[in-house]
């Protein structure tokens, strides 16, 4: 139930972000979601794609340092207090979100959000019980 | 294994009496023969008669590395052009190089020698040496060259650069024993990596010597798992000879024999100029005792190290000098503080992960040192969490301020960053404009 993320570290300079997408379009990877982190020097940048090993492949061939992270896509009901009721269901089974962000396109008439949770297995288990949907890696690659 | 047993392992009275004849003779040849050594002999008063025991040593004078380049270029040869057969150069980043000669008997002492440091290292005939020191007026490439062949190792004469090319070479004639520097030898990895092999297990290699540059025995421990083979601190510099000043030993891999039957080591307090008894550390100095075309007496190398005169497993009864950590000139004295850029090195290859890829950059701002660190993430230190990667950095600060009292700024950076280099690593940028 585990969608897979690629990470990459960047410095915080100009022109590295652009490098990155710019290396994956050549090489005919689809960015579907994207995120960053920044500190003051560096920055991770968070991405699901539509091909994870091709960009790993892809990523490294350029000098970037990348890895394979899991993360949760969870469908959230696009109404008001849908994504409340998820943090809540979360927080009451004390797990922690490490970070999470929206997702840009769109299933049916739910959003989409990634996130990565201190215990991901356990996340998934809590929420699918809740009656929360969690969308496979496959199905996200290819949204 | 030990090359010339007859005096690797002569019993040190005997080898005392041997450096004491090989003194005199030196200092009588320098004396009649080199007008910048009898005018400095002249000045202090002192007459080659007065070296009547090896402990008058100290009272002959240091030779430093201006004076060699006001000799520029063959003002201290202490023979006639006519009988010197090779010059070499040092690579002067400023100003004029530094040059020396061999007579004949100088180019076979110094294979003798070289000989003797590759046979410490356990090479031997029938191994196959890729060297990728420089061929050239650098001394290293010639200089193992010649032992090599003098042992009847085969040699792949490949010199440096062309990187790719050599891993192609290193995995189609399967060199067994690989000469370069320390990172070189990393830069060799990652270009191999690069190519798809896995330095480990793609290559013939047992065993490598490394030197012309300082290295960490962190940076050994990397090399030889990169490699899986054994890594040997080599050491030489072209004004007393080349490489083949001395080595460590497979045995003990414990500080470096001083071949002292040639040269003879004294370590000294570099402010003060006093020696210093063995065991503590300052600069290394050197005395020549056999070369011909371009003795030196007393030279002042300005690498830190010490000696140690116990008796080592391998059987040589030289005194083995620890690896150089620094340079005098290297030392950085940040905040009052002495820094030598191997020791943050040490530091930094005690974190699980991180490769020895790292640049220092002092600066002043405000009237108060600042040394920035910059590390290279690579993938077993990367993580997508950022508290992780900032935990990292804190190390890094928390490690350094508890070597050396400073605070220092740790930067993280992306990979092939800092420079890699087929000769010296540059690795402090000092902004500061005093
Ligand atoms: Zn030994």
């Amino acid at each position: 139930m585990k969608v897979q993320q690629v990470s990459v570290f960047l410095e915080n300079k100009s022109g590295r972000l652009a490098e990155v997408t710019r290396v994956l379009a050549r090489a005919g990877i689809n960015i579907r979601a994207l995120c960053i982190a920044d500190t003051s020097d560096f920055g991770i940048l968070r991405l699901i794609v539509n091909d994870v090993d091709k960009a790993m492949t892809v990523l490294k061939d350029n000098d970037f340092t990348a890895s394979k992270t899991d993360v949760v896509a969870v469908e959230v009901p696009d109404t008001p207090g849908g994504l409340s009721r998820i943090l809540d269901i979360l927080e009451h089974h004390a797990i922690n979100v490490e970070y999470m962000y929206a997702f840009v396109e769109r299933s049916s008439d739910n959003a989409i959000i990634m996130f990565r949770f201190d215990d991901n297995d356990k996340a998934i288990a809590t929420l699918s019980a809740a009656g929360i949907t969690i969308l496979k890696g496959e199905k996200v690659y290819s949204i | 294994m030990i090359w010339n047993e007859h005096y690797e392992t002569m019993p040190r009275e005997e080898l005392e009496a041997l450096q004491l004849k090989r003194l005199q003779t030196t200092v009588e040849r320098v004396y009649a023969t080199v007008p910048f050594y009898r005018k400095k002999f002249d000045e202090m008063g002192l007459k080659p008669s007065h070296i009547k025991t090896l402990k008058d040593l100290k009272l002959l004078p240091f030779t430093v590395k201006t004076d060699l380049r006001d000799n520029y270029p063959f003002g201290l040869f202490s023979v006639p052009m006519e009988h010197v057969v090779r010059v070499h150069a040092s690579s002067g980043t400023t100003g004029k190089p530094i040059v020396v000669g061999y007579t004949r008997r100088d180019i076979d002492t110094w294979a003798e020698l070289m000989a003797r440091t590759l046979t410490a290292a356990g090479i031997h005939k029938g191994d196959i040496v890729h060297n990728a020191y420089g061929y050239g007026l650098f001394t290293g490439g010639l200089g193992a060259h010649y032992g090599a062949e003098k042992i009847g190792a085969s040699v792949i004469p490949i010199s440096g650069g062309n990187t790719k090319r050599q891993i192609m070479i290193m995995k189609d004639f399967g060199p067994t024993a690989l000469t370069c520097t320390p990172s070189y030898a990393l830069h060799l990895a990652d270009v191999a990596r690069e190519m798809g092999l896995d330095p480990a297990k793609d290559f013939r290699l047992r065993v490598g010597c490394f030197g012309a540059e300082p290295w960490s025995e962190n940076m050994r421990q990397q090399i030889e798992k990169t490699f899986n083979i054994d890594a040997i601190d080599i050491f030489g510099l072209s004004e007393v000879i080349g490489p083949g000043v001395s080595t460590e030993c497979l045995e003990a891999k414990n500080g470096l024999h001083v071949f002292e039957d040639h040269f003879i080591p004294e370590i000294i307090d570099p402010k003060t100029g006093e020696p210093l008894p063995y065991g503590e550390q300052g600069e290394l100095v050197f005395t020549s005792i056999t070369k011909e075309a371009f003795p030196v007496i007393r030279y002042r190398t300005r690498d830190i190290s010490s000696l140690n005169c116990e008796i080592c497993k391998c059987g040589r009864t030289f005194v083995r000098m620890a690896r150089v950590t620094g340079r005098t000139d290297d030392m950085l004295i940040i905040r009052g503080v002495n820094v030598f850029p191997s020791q943050i090195e040490s530091a930094l290859m005690q974190i699980e992960g991180l490769e020895p890829h790292y640049m220092l950059i002092v600066d002043r701002k405000d009237n108060l040192d600042t040394l920035e660190v910059q590390v290279e993430v690579n993938e077993k230190v990367f993580s997508d969490e950022v508290k992780k990667l900032e935990q990292l950095e804190k190390r890094v600060v928390r490690d350094i301020k508890e070597l050396f009292g400073i605070t220092c700024k740790c930067t993280l950076v992306e990979p092939k960053t800092i420079q890699r280099s087929e000769g010296k690593a540059q690795r402090v940028i000092d902004k500061r404009k005093i």
